[in-house]
């Protein structure tokens, strides 16, 4: 009998920039659907996973990976290379995770220099000895030949700052779930969304998905960390004084923090129309501290100690600030 | 040369907009450093107006609203206070003076006021010397 021609199945990469490897194992989390998922493609570049090397990425022709997750933000220049190389061989360029999406938590960096950075991490930690205070530096001579290093940027930077990209699919992790429902779209060659959209994503935001009680009136005379308060476990967190960053964020991912009795950190990121959860949340929160006189309020707003750290804690590198003035 | 601030500067429509329309038909010189942009209320200025200003090139931004309890619609300038004062907060950590950002009650008939308020705050602004955000942004992109 003859055997009926195989569809040629998809090329699929991973790769990671500056991330904490949490994305690579959130598409780990598709457990026994990774069988459903290597019937349809091929795994042709995955460091957590396999042992291919940059230079058979280099080899590849132009567009032969048809699609690549990119994880983690651009911190160095390693990162910057490698988005740039895979842009060029892949069809459809996925910005997988908030750190390619908005720069994530590594983007946290922009609230310091280099310097400040490297005088910390080499110099000044508590489990640093190093008196003749030496620094990592990107090319070092040895009889051999030159040894080299990634050199570290100033800035950390968004995936979609330095390469064009298709989708982004957001989340710190995203959810398992969403990815495998995009990843089931390509294959069954489903209608794709507009290029530049977020995917595997909703367009409220957390508090439409949210199931907490909530009143019409907030007004709040002190903030409060979460470890500071008992949660009753079912009215909003804003109106117990904790801050919920669900006025700013998208929905997607079942409110999972939440429903977790933890309040929203962002990571999905702002719905379409908001270009910036940071201002957003200023905006929200300005709005909700008691009272009308100067005292009262400066005492409520002593009581949100890291505004800008809680409000960005993962746009930083994509907000319209970008970074701190040094 | 010497630094020539840019300042944007917010008025709401109803007090402070006519304030500084009385300093104009009043033929009252002050400093053309602001650009005026009319809001409908001090409680519609936005955190995102001012950082898009500052991303633009903006030295200082002025924010000017009806008086405590004068307010057309009852709440926008206490709103205003409350943003302003939470966003002082955040533009001092991003590295901004926070001073570069002010807010005052100037009413329709407080024309003086605002020629003079503006001469001061030019003053102040040119002191700061010019903000950094544009040339960094510009930079990063």
């Amino acid at each position: 009998m003859a055997k009926t021609e195989a569809k040629p199945k998809l090329k699929l990469a991973v790769y990671w920039g500056a991330a904490c490897g949490g994305c690579c194992v959130s598409v780990l989390d598709v457990h026994e659907k990774l069988f459903t998922v290597l019937e349809h493609a091929d795994l042709v570049f995955w460091p957590i996973a396999l042992d291919i090397k940059y230079k058979d990425v280099k080899a590849m022709p132009d567009g032969h990976i048809d699609l690549t997750l990119f994880n983690g933000a651009v911190r160095n220049s390693e990162n910057e290379e490698m988005a740039k190389l895979l842009r060029k061989k892949t069809k459809v360029l996925v910005a997988y995770g908030s750190c390619a999406h908005m720069g994530g938590i590594p983007g946290l960096a922009n609230f310091s220099s280099k310097e400040e950075i490297f005088s910390r991490v080499y110099e000044e930690s508590e489990s640093t000895i190093n008196p003749d205070k030496i620094r990592p530096v990107p090319e070092f001579e040895v009889k051999e030949g030159i040894l080299d290093i990634p050199v570290f940027y100033n800035d950390v930077r968004t995936l979609d700052q330095v390469v064009n990209v298709d989708y982004y699919l957001p989340g710190c992790p995203p959810q398992t779930e969403r990815l495998v429902e995009v990843f089931l779209a390509i294959v069954t060659g489903a209608e794709l969304p507009p290029a530049g959209s977020v995917i595997g994503a909703l367009n409220k935001t957390q508090c439409d998905e949210c199931e907490r009680k909530q009143t019409e009136d907030k007004s709040i005379s002190e903030f409060k960390r979460p470890i500071d308060i008992v949660d009753d476990g079912e009215s909003c967190f804003l109106e117990q004084g904790v801050i919920c960053m669900g006025p700013a964020t998208r929905g997607g991912c079942d409110v999972r923090c939440i429903e977790g009795n933890a309040p929203c950190r962002g990571c999905y990121g702002p719905p379409d129309d908001i270009p910036d959860p940071g201002s957003k949340m200023l905006s929200a929160v300005g709005t909700i501290i008691k009272g009308n006189n100067e005292s009262e309020i400066n005492a409520t707003v002593d009581t949100i100690d890291d505004p800008a750290g809680l409000f960005y804690r993962f746009s930083l590198p994509n907000s319209i600030l970008r970074r701190k003035v040094l | 040369m010497s630094f020539n601030p840019k300042i944007v500067s917010f008025l709401c429509n109803w007090c402070s907009y006519t304030g500084a329309d009385l300093a104009g038909t009043s033929r009252m010189k002050y400093a053309s450093n602001i650009r005026i942009i009319r809001v409908m209320c001090s409680g519609r200025v936005e955190p995102t107006f001012v950082l898009k200003a500052f991303q633009q090139g903006a030295d200082g931004v002025l924010i000017c609203g009806c008086h405590p309890g004068d307010c057309h619609y009852h709440e926008g300038n206490y709103n205003c206070l409350r943003r302003f004062k939470l966003m002082q907060k955040f533009i001092d950590q991003m590295g901004i003076e926070k001073d570069r950002m002010k807010l005052k009650w100037i009413s329709a008939s407080e024309g003086k006021d605002f020629a003079k308020l503006v001469d001061q705050f030019t003053e102040e602004i040119r002191e700061f010397g010019p903000c950094k955000v544009k040339e960094i942004v510009e930079t990063l992109s």
